[in-house]
């Protein structure tokens, strides 16, 4: 009996992903596409806690409201890329309004208190999205190519493959900026130490404006990627969840932390999904990423990429 | 300093001591229904067009008959966003409202789970239409409780009999292959036990796959359905699972045709995301598609015609799926307050006398001509035993623009669900300590 | 002038180490405790009761159990769903298993059970921390949801998969089932959330709560003086952890009825950190403070439009309900970021001078 169940556990899996490569191959391009796309929303997560040292916990509730309002644009009759201009200003004073009413009021507190405040904006947020655009499922087309085609046996999803293009263009785009302009190498300074950045002269506020800005963006585009798969409704603000263990996994404060974190994640739920799950009866989706990311957790406490905690006593 | 602390102070002092919610009195010949909707929330997309359904239906018998037989109804929205708790909030506050109410549509499955033990106690009609607890279609068990006009399991069972149908006979389904994926709550999981029993009667292998709330990603699941690579898939989804169902269905290059989504898992914004590629998409339902019957027309004439309509100005979206669904709902839960006026006269009747109209319901084709419904429902009768009805299934199937009928009505295999509902009605009313009544000593 | 201890004098330690050394202190306490018991189910509708007292009640322990792990021992977790839900789902299958035993003895062997559950999730505390560890006890939090849902042994096979309180009587009257009044229940919840008040209160004065504190505060240091991590912040995780428990069998019997997993998902676990938050992390009176604000605050955004005559749509209701729920969160935590028992506090500070000035 033990050995029917280790056999099935350790044994049968493997030989069943040995025993059809093609589908091996589906299931590990699935889990990289999914997982880039649980990275698009890390990212935000990632640049607001590298630059502020605050768990964004409405992170899901600004890829909502982004896509929302891209969508009730476009929906006005507003042409695509005015629509996506118009969007990314409308995140820029979101994140003013945000500083401004939020973060400042709330500057030398504990990071507990600062995520408290985070979860009271997403309840905002969600309220003030609904509001503004309806509660109605949207059809969010900004052009993205939505068919598949085969490669040989595999079956590859367009939107999929668009998804991890931008990622990939979206991290370079971050790298970039942190390492090559003035104003990333601020925000570095500041994500290091708040005093010393302010005492060399480096103001705060409008650090934590941009800061809050381009995750507002990066929010966008993480709406429009989901959006496009499932329709812009209230659940995007959900994903938030399961971009979750990407960040432990990667680190708070990583940004390639959070695609190689998406990466692992991604693949790793689907893999233990389709040749572990049926053992258990199923759906063990959202509970084996969190799982996963534990375990990665027990052996490095600050994620993969994280910086190291150095406690003193 | 002081002003804050005065703000602070009466913002407490009016929470603790506002009036502890009083019944508003009734006004004369009104009867009070409350309406657990969601507009907000995960669930919206679904909940808005059945909560408007629902509105406009009440307010044409209110605008054009002048109420049932002289009697208006009344009725108040409370917002549930699908979530139990506040369900259970909502109808305790409104059951003792503007005199108390009949009749309570949960239009949850969690929500009537919850209310059901309620019902009896504080006299309110609990009409889970077609959905709810199944087992509650044994009237003997649960003389409170209503699913007409079909229960989920009736409905799986219809499901296999259109697949035998399109398969050219129920024998021929042995050795073929059907996938339920379902939605990872007592909902959802409902069809399974139905669908494994006939599974194992007619030969065909079923797979069951659970899709976790709310079913936003379901990447893995549908990876396993192309390896299956299934004959039929069957789907049993709400929220945003429909949408990505449907969508993942198409990009994994399934045949629509063969994919069929329950009752729930059937309607405009089910398809919208997936766009051109869910063409071909069939589900099942309990009544026609369409905009164009004559209640339709009414609705449009005496109700949005003055401005009462709960769409405002977008009338186009008068006769989506779920909101014929829920016009259907109200006109079932209006007739029952009419059968019931008959026996016990003109007048706003109490939570008895309602649910005595809901048991002795009967619905001839020449009423459901004379409600503007012909063509849109089947003729109805329920029994004290059989909470259920004689409602018959039908599968629709979206052309890319409209929803149309596929196929003939058909009558579930009540031999196959009628034992189980019984033997389960029996299980479910032994928690909760009831007595079997003898329907032969009532009427 | 009326709230002062100027008269009062402790002749003995005991009496120096009271929980209320100042006897108003004292008197307003207990009173509350028998109006609380004896007044409000004379005079509290039954919509009051049972959609308002009740529900306070039972989210109170939930909140003193988390505050007992986040607010005293420092550990932030966010699988407070997951561990009310195993107290609910092991009262319902102890008490359908041996139907003859005392439902108050039920719901403490649940207890037991969620606190061994919580020991076992609790593990990870020791190399994990911060919010590393919230989103770690997320694993907790999906992994029993999950369970519940998967294995229908835990709901006796019910093709549902929801569990119904059986109609059970404490001295002979019902307390649970369909047939209870909200009057009986109302006092059982209260019965139980005071006597753990009380164990709560007395555990975080002693040397338990002690080393807890020092572990939220220091946790290097407290190991170098002796204090030993594993046990302190497993048993932190197992008394919050049975907290929890009983909390959440008292959800199931004496508020909802029947449940289904879905009530005890993540929101629920959000729901009772919000009320510790916001209440005071540290503060049993907080927690009570706390889920009051929680529980009050939207029913009676949702009555306000009712009681002031006001038409609104349901759903802009809701979501100017949403709106206000957040702003109120921020509002709190920019005016008293410790919650509302340091509002309290500060409050009968000024109480001791008034009228004077200082």
């Amino acid at each position: 009996m033990i050995l029917d169940v280790l056999h099935a556990i350790l044994v049968a899996p493997f030989k069943d992903m040995v025993g059809a490569p093609g589908f091996l191959a589906e299931v590990l391009i699935g889990g990289v596409a999914s997982g880039l796309m649980y990275s698009l929303v890390a990212l935000g997560f990632v640049l607001i806690f590298k630059a502020s040292g605050v768990f964004n916990f409405a992170q899901g509730a600004l890829v909502l409201f982004a896509a929302l309002t891209l969508v009730g644009l476009m929906e006005r009759g507003v042409p695509t890329i005015v629509a996506l201009g118009l969007t990314a200003g409308v995140m820029v004073v979101l994140a003013l309004a945000i500083e401004r009413v939020v973060l400042r009021p709330l500057v030398n507190q504990e990071h507990i208190i600062l995520f408290m405040a985070t979860i009271g904006l997403n309840f905002f947020l969600e309220g003030f999205g609904e509001m503004l655009w309806g509660a109605n499922v949207k059809k969010l087309d900004v052009g993205i190519p939505q068919g598949s085609f085969k490669l040989g046996e595999i079956l590859v999803n367009q939107l999929e493959l668009t998804a991890a293009l931008t990622a990939a263009v979206l991290v370079t785009v971050l790298a970039v900026f942190f390492h090559g302009t003035r104003i990333g190498r601020a925000l570095r300074a500041v994500a290091d130490d708040h005093e010393a950045a302010l005492s060399i002269g480096i103001p705060l506020k409008t650090i934590w404006v941009i800061v809050w800005a381009v995750s507002g963006i990066v929010a966008l585009v993480a709406g429009i990627m989901w959006g496009a798969n499932s329709g812009v409704q209230f659940s995007l603000s959900l994903i938030a969840l399961k971009a979750l263990p990407v960040l432990i996994l990667g680190g708070f404060e990583s940004v390639p932390g959070a695609i190689v974190g998406g990466l692992i994640i991604g693949v790793g739920e689907k893999m233990g999904e389709v040749y572990w799950g049926p053992l258990v009866g199923g759906a063990i989706e959202n509970w084996f990423a969190y799982v996963l990311a534990l375990v990665f957790l027990l052996f490095r406490p600050q994620g993969l990429f994280g910086e190291k905690i150095i406690e003193r006593v | 300093m002081l002003l804050r602390t005065l703000v602070i102070g009466l913002a407490t002092a009016a929470m603790l001591t506002w009036p502890m919610a009083g019944a508003v009195l009734a006004q004369d010949k009104t009867m009070f229904i409350p309406l657990l909707v969601y507009r907000t929330g995960p669930f919206a997309p679904n909940g808005i067009p059945s909560a408007n359904g629902f509105n406009d239906f009440f307010n044409l018998i209110n605008e054009r008959d002048g109420g049932i037989n002289g009697v208006k109804l009344a009725w108040e929205e409370c917002e549930t966003q699908y979530k139990t708790d506040l369900g259970v909030e909502c109808y305790e506050r409104l059951k003792t409202r503007q005199g108390g109410a009949v009749l309570v549509n949960p239009f949850s499955t969690g929500i009537t789970y919850q209310l059901i033990p309620k019902a009896p106690g504080d006299k309110v009609v609990i009409h889970s239409a077609g959905y709810g607890m199944t087992a509650s279609a044994d009237g003997r068990w649960f003389p409170w409780v209503f699913n007409f006009p079909m229960t989920y399991w009736s409905q799986a069972s219809a499901f296999i009999k259109y697949l035998g149908q399109q398969e050219g006979g129920l024998d021929k389904l042995k050795g073929k292959k059907i996938v339920h994926i379902f939605h990872n709550s007592p909902y959802g999981k409902e069809a399974n036990p139905t669908l494994e029993e006939l599974a194992k009667r007619h030969g065909f292998e079923l797979t069951l796959l659970a899709v976790d709330s709310p079913g936003q990603e379901q990447k893995a699941t549908w990876l396993q359905v192309r390896r299956i690579n299934p004959d039929w898939i069957y789907i049993s989804g709400w929220g945003v699972m429909n949408q990505v169902a449907v969508k993942e269905a198409a990009a994994h290059g399934m045949k629509m045709d063969h994919v069929v989504g329950n009752w729930w898992t059937g309607t405009e914004t089910d398809v919208v995301p997936a766009g051109d590629a869910a063409r071909g998409y069939k589900s099942m339902t309990f009544h026609a598609p369409g905009h164009d019957f004559k209640v339709h027309q009414d609705i449009l004439k005496h109700v949005y015609d003055k401005g009462k309509g709960a769409y405002g100005g977008d009338r186009a979206k008068v006769g989506e799926v779920l909101y014929n669904r829920t016009i259907i709902n109200a006109m079932l839960n209006v007739e029952a307050i009419r059968t019931a006026m008959k026996k016990h006269g003109n007048k706003p009747l109490t939570g008895e006398q309602v649910r005595w109209g809901m048991e002795n319901l009967d619905i001839t084709e020449k009423r459901l001509e004379e409600l503007g419904m012909k063509g849109l429902m089947r003729p109805l009768k329920v029994t004290c035993e059989n909470h259920e009805g004689n409602g018959l299934a039908l599968v629709q199937q979206w052309d890319g623009k409209n929803w149309k009928i596929v196929s003939d009505w058909m009558e579930p295999m009540r031999d196959v669900v009628r034992p189980k509902l019984e033997a389960a009605a029996v299980e479910e009313a032994k928690k909760l300590g009831y007595t079997m009544r003898d329907c032969s000593k009532e009427k | 002038m009326i709230y002062r201890e100027a008269g009062q004098f402790k002749t003995t330690y005991a009496a120096d180490q009271a929980i209320f050394p100042v006897v108003q202190d004292r008197w307003v306490v207990v009173a509350a405790v028998v109006a609380a018991a004896v007044a409000v189910p004379l005079v509290a509708t039954e919509y009051w009761l049972q959609a308002v007292l009740i529900p306070l009640l039972i989210y109170s322990l939930a909140a003193i159990g988390l505050n007992l792990l986040t607010g005293y021992a420092g550990q932030l977790s966010l699988g407070t769903g997951g561990f009310m839900a195993v107290g609910a789902y092991a009262a319902f299958k102890i008490t359908t298993a041996f139907p003859a035993v005392n439902i108050l003895v039920v719901f403490l062997l649940a207890g037991i059970v969620a606190a061994a559950v919580g020991l076992v999730f609790g593990i990870p505390s020791l190399r994990i921390k911060g919010f590393y560890l919230a989103v770690a006890t997320l694993a907790a939090q999906f992994f029993l949801i999950w369970l519940f849902n998967r294995v229908a042994w835990f709901s006796n096979y019910a093709p549902s998969g929801t569990i119904t309180a059986p109609p059970r009587t404490v001295f002979g009257v019902m307390v649970t089932g369909p047939d209870a009044s909200a009057g009986a229940r109302y006092l059982m919840a209260l019965g139980f959330v005071v006597l753990f008040a009380v164990l709560a209160k007395n555990l975080v004065r002693g040397r338990i709560g002690r080393s807890w504190m020092a572990i939220r505060d220091r946790d290097i240091a407290a190991e170098i003086i002796g204090i030993r991590p594993l046990r302190t912040k497993l048993l932190a995780f197992g008394i919050s952890s049975f907290y929890c428990g009983v909390a959440g069998a008292e959800l199931v019997f004496l508020y909802y009825g029947s449940a289904e997993t879905f009530a005890f998902d993540i929101a629920l676990s959000f729901l009772v950190l919000f009320m510790v938050i916001i209440g005071g992390l540290g503060s049993i009176l907080g927690s009570f403070l706390g889920a009051a604000f929680i529980m009050v605050v939207p029913i009676f955004l949702a009555n306000a439009p009712h009681m002031l005559g006001v038409a609104m749509s349901t759903a802009l209701q809701k979501q100017i309900e949403l709106m206000i729920f957040g702003g109120l969160i921020i509002f709190f935590l920019i005016v008293e970021p410790h919650g509302l028992a340091r509002l309290w506090q500060i409050t009968k500070e000024k109480l001791r001078l008034w009228p004077f000035p200082h």
